[in-house]
């Protein structure tokens, strides 16, 4: 089963300064990106970038993905 | 006709559409059925295409906008994106806007 985890560490390692936030129960999950490579993207742009990271484990590993995309800048508090 | 020249016909020819699992009435998945509430509650007139009653178009629309999951809404032709899009979209105005001239 996909632990929130695996899901952290795939985003993260598919790109660059990124950190990842991630909750769910191996079948839904929500996360919370924040990378740089964001800036300058339309919302379709940056959640396409991180399905494109995920690749086949969208299809074969993770039901259903909830994702907040922002840029370091966003992420402030 | 191909499934992507059969797709660009639904989506050009409907001002909105959503790719949906199951209909607005049965939506199969908590994601659809989200998206189907937010257009409701916009009370604009949709259609909706069950990707579940064929492969073909559940595959196909994946291609077309170069995105894997669904619920996916098009307004005008133009993709609009997913649910979490479209949640966002709905509270903050953006959505209203771009439903703006569409008939209800």
């Amino acid at each position: 089963m996909v632990t929130p985890e695996d899901i952290k560490g795939w985003i993260e390692a598919g790109m660059t300064d990124c950190t990842v936030d991630c909750e769910g129960d191996g079948h839904h999950f929500e996360a919370v990106i924040v990378s740089p490579e964001f800036e300058g993207k339309s919302r379709i742009q940056q959640h396409q970038l991180v399905y494109g990271v995920l690749g086949d484990k969208m299809e074969a590993a993770i039901h259903a993905l909830s994702m907040k995309t922002l840029t370091p800048d966003e992420a402030l508090p | 006709m191909n499934i992507e020249d059969q797709l660009k016909e639904i989506v050009e020819g409907n001002d909105v559409v959503l790719f949906m699992k199951g209909s607005p009435d049965f939506p199969q998945c908590g994601f659809s059925g989200l998206a189907t509430q937010i257009l409701q509650q916009s009370e604009v007139r949709f259609a909706s295409v069950d990707v579940l009653a064929d492969n073909a178009v559940r595959e196909g629309i994946k291609q077309y906008s170069n995105w894997p999951t669904i619920p996916q809404l098009y307004i005008k032709g133009e993709f609009i994106g997913g649910s979490d899009i479209i949640k966002e979209m709905f509270e903050n105005g953006e959505l209203k806007t771009k439903l703006e001239g569409v008939a209800t």
